[in-house]
Order: structure tokens, then sequence, then C-alpha cells
């Protein structure tokens, strides 16, 4: 097997407050295959961001990464120097954020953003990246690019200013794109337009893809994989028909059942009982014990590791040999 | 943007006519000029006289027509107290007043963008709390006090800097300049700082917040992402950003700054307009004095409308929103 593009081994982030540190991120694992697209799903406050975050070296103090081990095709990336990262950010791992009307500065025109990000990365003449910058903006699908690339963001929709920012994550070729959210803020029609743009480069171009969503059509239609974080820990993660049609963990259960079908059967969705606890109030144990109607003695004080289950991986002690026979 | 333009400079006329209201009513509640001007001795003629030589005895509604007409061209009659054409008293002393005033703010603008954007960049530096320190004194003391205490420790103490007055000045055309001599440039060190060391602190705290609040912004995380320098997000993104307002306040300030520089001028027995003005008010010589306040107005007019103009071209959404409005 090829080396994994991204290679996030027990990463853990905290943040310092006045009250103590909090733990975002606990020990979270997962690689990223060339041309994989990777889901990333969970409820608000989840560590979806962080970890994105986290991967492209922009975590914000106060918080910072405490432990685990970040590679970017086998280079290890969460210890450079600061400057060091900023190389790779932008010409290995591009970022998509979630709202693309406050992510373009809107002083100046798309294209010299363009121009610049390009000429920060690679060695080429402003004519020459104006080139490919108008080549990037076609590859992007937005119309006439030979004229709208001496546009201001603002005479931009909000679709087209988020394929903007797409063409302004891909245009040094990196391997790697994180898309946090990146059709949260856009209408439904456009949503599905974004989706298959952020698919189709990932297969063009082979980038990996790391697409943090809480949204479960957007993680079927688009990922091979998906992981299903709860409460800065991963739950669950494999492939993705696998995840939705069978999930394991009973948070992932939950989250599936939660899906409307178009089938329309009147049932009433299925609801998690309760919210995520907050960073500063994680119960001992499974930190989804006091919301799983599974829940046994064993829960209440072990924290559930990863165990494999075919192509799954489940942090659940319900599907541990050991405590299967204590909790019948 | 012609007729954005074209508006605005309507409305500006609507405020100068609005001012010389006031300035023309000055002549009507302060009191009897002729009294002032006339000895205990002067007969009841001679009054008269002196009240039709200068058209005093015509109906209000005329005296304010051509009080308006005459201001429209640079005519505000004659002064009580020199005898001579209020215009040219002005004229006379605005060089003066105009340079203090240019200077004074391009050392607020440099100084304050300066340290604001530094205080902002490096928070925790100990050079940011000697700024703060400072544009706390610059924000706290009185201008007077400032000036004097300058006038002790750099004329009186240390003998490096003159005590008052513009230095030598160079006469082109009808514009007196102090920069070109030596002694003149000098003399303008202390006037200058004197007079802009408010406006500073006011840039530098304004630049420092804006600046701190831009950095937050999701493009200036989005540009971090892109894996730009430092410097080309601070400097080139960042900075451009932060100085749309900071160009409203210093340019509406600029407008103050001639205002304000009456007490700078008084303690430097500085030659300008604002001295001009003092010494109006001691004598009650209320041409000088409606004359003066039409000026500054004036002045704040066409800074607004300069700077209006001016945001248009530094913000490109300003741009298309007034083009299409229109």
């Amino acid at each position: 097997m090829t080396e994994p593009v991204l290679s996030v081994r027990n990463l853990q982030v905290e943040f310092a407050s006045r009250r103590g540190t909090l733990r975002a991120i606990d020990g979270v694992s997962f690689d990223i295959a060339k041309g994989e697209v990777l889901g990333v799903v969970g409820e608000s406050g989840a560590g979806k961001s962080v970890t994105g975050l986290s991967v492209i070296g922009l975590i914000d103090p106060p918080g910072r990464i405490a432990g685990g081990e970040i590679r970017l095709a086998g280079l290890r990336i969460d210890n450079l120097p600061p400057e060091e990262m900023r190389r790779i950010r932008g010409k290995r791992i591009g970022m998509i954020f979630q709202d693309p009307l406050t992510s373009l500065n809107p002083l100046y025109k798309v294209g010299d953003q363009i121009v610049e990000t390009i000429r920060t990365h690679l060695d080429l003449s402003e004519t020459a990246a104006r080139r490919r910058a108008i080549d990037l903006l076609a590859e992007v699908g937005i119309p006439a690019p030979d004229k709208r690339i001496d546009g201001y963001p603002h005479e931009f929709s909000g679709g087209m200013r988020q394929r903007v920012v797409i063409a302004l994550a891909i245009c040094a070729e990196p391997e790697l794109i994180i898309a946090d959210e990146p059709t949260t803020a856009l209408d439904v029609s456009v949503q599905a337009q974004i989706i298959s743009l952020i698919k189709r480069l990932g297969r063009d171009h082979g980038t990996a893809v790391m697409l943090v969503t809480h949204d479960m059509g957007v993680i079927a239609e688009t990922s091979d994989r998906v992981a299903v974080m709860y409460a800065g820990r991963v739950a669950e993660i494999g492939p993705v028909q696998d995840v939705v049609r069978n999930p394991l963990h009973p948070y992932a259960k939950g989250l599936m059942g939660a899906i409307p079908t178009l089938a329309g059967d009147d049932k009433r969705l299925v609801q998690i009982p309760g919210s995520m606890p907050r960073l500063s109030a994680i119960p001992r144990g499974c930190s989804f014990n006091p919301r799983c109607a599974s829940a046994f003695d064993r829960c209440r004080v072990d924290r559930p590791e990863p165990l494999s289950r075919g192509a799954q991986s489940v942090a659940c002690h319900l599907y541990d040999p050991v405590s299967a026979e204590t909790a019948a | 943007m012609l007729a954005f333009t074209l508006r605005r400079a309507i409305q500006a006329i609507g405020v100068m006519i609005a001012v010389g209201v006031i300035a023309f009513s000055m002549f009507r509640f302060a009191g009897d000029p002729v009294s002032q001007m006339v000895g205990m001795d002067t007969s009841g003629a001679e009054r008269a006289a002196i009240r039709k030589s200068l058209g005093l005895d015509d109906p209000v509604v005329v005296q304010f027509g051509r009080y308006i007409g005459n201001a429209a061209q640079f005519k505000f009659g004659v002064s009580y107290q020199f005898r001579l054409p209020v215009t040219d008293l002005l004229m006379e002393r605005m060089p003066a007043t105009l340079e203090l005033a240019v200077c004074a703010t391009i050392f607020a603008m440099v100084c304050g963008i300066l340290m604001g954007v530094y205080s902002a960049l490096r928070r925790d530096s100990w050079l940011t709390h000697i700024f703060q320190a400072v544009s706390l004194i610059g924000i706290s003391l009185p201008t007077f006090l400032i000036g004097i205490l300058m006038i002790y420790l750099f004329s009186v103490t240390l003998g490096w800097l003159p005590s008052f007055g513009r230095g030598d000045v160079v006469h082109i055309g009808w514009w007196t300049t102090g920069l070109l001599t030596l002694s003149g440039l000098k003399a303008l060190i202390m006037p200058s700082i004197t007079l802009g060391l408010f406006q500073m602190t006011l840039i530098m705290r304004l630049v420092r917040a804006e600046m701190l609040e831009v950095l937050r912004t999701d493009y200036i995380r989005f540009a971090r992402a892109r894996g730009l320098t430092t410097r080309a997000i601070h400097f080139g993104h960042a900075l451009r950003n932060t100085l749309i307002p900071v160009i409203t306040v210093a340019g509406l300030q600029f407008g103050s700054v001639i205002a304000f520089a009456i007490i700078t001028e008084t303690v430097f027995q500085w030659p300008g307009m604002g001295l001009l003005f003092v010494q109006a008010v001691q004598n009650v010589d209320i041409p000088i004095m409606a004359a003066y306040l039409m000026m500054v107005s004036l002045i704040f007019v066409t800074i607004n409308l300069v700077v209006d103009i001016l945001y248009t071209i530094v913000d490109p959404r300003l741009r298309s929103t007034v083009s299409r409005a229109h």
C-alpha cells in the first residue's frame, strides 16, 4: 500500500482557558489516501473544524497541538517552524472555508488575489500567473473568466465566490484540500454544484479531500470514507456505504436515523436525547454514555478504544468481546 | 460618479449659506459696532455718517444679501480695528496657519499609523506599552500645557528651538513659507508637534483598534490559509482595510486641526489666522470673526467633500453602488 497523503495519529488539541485546560481533540487518528474524499461529520463543537485547522497549522492561541502526529505524505508537519508551515499552506494543502462572502478581501480584485497566491508559491511571471488564474477560474466553472478576473468580490454571487475560493485553494495544485463546511452558507441548488465541483477536482487532480460538514447528505454523495466525530474523538470511521447503511456506534446509528428519506413514510425522525457535553464537563468513560440507550457499567468507567470490525473501526464497548460477556 | 460629486457639492453650498446666516447674525447680536469704533465724544451726526458708510442702516435682508454676495467673492468687509480689508488680513495670515496645520497632520498621520500598526502587531512588546502611555498623555493633557512644557524644555532649558514666531520666511507670490529656511523649519517643529499630538494619539488608537479587528476577519484567516507571507498579510491585506476609516477621521480632523490652531498659535505667537482671530475677539472685531467662521466652515465642508470622493476611490464597493444608485 502506498503512503497516505495525510496521516493523523492520536492528535490532541488543547485550549488554555482561565478555568484550566480544555481538550478539544482527544486522540483522533485517520488517514486519507491519494484521490480519496474523507467526510468528517458530527454536531457543532465535536471538533471537526479544529481537526481541519490543526492539519493546516492555523489553530489560534490559546489553542495548541498538545500531542500526536500529523504527516503529509510522510513529512511530519505538526511541529514545523512557522515559516516552513507557511510554505506548505496554500501550496501543498489548500483550504476552503465556510463563508464565501467573507473569505475574500473586499478591496482587491479576485484576479489580484489569485495571482498573488500563485506567485507566492510558484515561480511564475505576472502574465503567466494571470493566464493561469484565468484557466483556474474557467476550471471551477466561472463564465467569461477573462473578464471576471478583473471583478471585485462583491460583484460575484455567493456560489460564484465559493468557486473563486476553490480556485484559490487549488491554484498551486495541492495534494490535500481541507473543505470546512464548504456548502453550509450556500443555498441548496448551489450546494450540489459546489459539491460536484469539489468531487471532480479531487478526481481530476488526484487530490485528497478532507470534507468537514454536518450534512450527512453531502457526505453520502461525495465521500469515499466517513469519520463520525463526537466530543473531540472519532466514534466510528469506515467506507461511506457501510457507515450509512450499517452504522455500528450508537451515536452513528442515531445520526443516520435522523436523516429524512424521500420515501416519505410519516414516521418521526429519530432524535438523540440530550446534547453533546461541554468541553469542561466531558463524562468519565465513554463521552457518549449519558445519551446512549445501550450504555452499561463499563461505559461509565472505561474509555473505549477503536476496534476493527471489517472495514469499519468503532470506539464502543458493545463490540469488545470482553465486555460483551459482562453486558450479557 | 459625476452626479454623486455634483450632489455633494450642492449640499455643501447649502451648508455654507446656513453658516453665512450665523456669521451675519453675529453682526446684529454682538452689540453696536459703531460705538466700538468711535470715541466717547463723537457726535450723533458723525455716528450716523459712519453707520451709513458701513451700510448698517439698510434693511436686514438687504444687508444679508449684500453680505452673502460679497462673501461668495471672498469680500468680508473692512476690519474695525485695522481699517484694512478682512480678506487681505486673512490671506496674509493663511499661509502660516495652513503650513502649520499640514505639518501637524503629516506628523500625526505618519507617527499615528506607524505606532498604531506596530502596537497592533506586537501587542506585548515593551515599545507598545510605551506608545500606549504616550497616547494616554497626548489624549489627556491639554494642548497649551504640552506647548508650554516643550517651550520650557527645548527653548528655555536646552535652547535648541525658538520659543515663538515663524522664523525667516520666503515670499513666493502672495504666499509666505517658512519651509525653505532653517530658522523657519526649526520654528515649525514644536508648534506642529503640539498641534498634531492629539490627532496622532487619536489616529494611533484608531489604527490599532481597526487593525486588530481586521486581523480577526475571515479573509485574513483565508489569506493565511493561502500561505501568503506575514508581511503580505499585514501590510497588503490588513493595512489597506484598516486605512479606510483612518482616512475619514484624519480628513475630518484636518478641519479641527485648523480650528484648534487658535490655541497653538497663541502659545507660540504664531502669526496665523488663529492668532488674528483671538485678537479680533479681544477687540470685538466682528468682520474678522465672521470671516474666520466662514473660512473654517468652508475648509470643513471642502474636506468633507474630498473625503467622500477619496472614499469611493479606496473602496471599490462604494464605487459601484454609487454609480448604480444614480
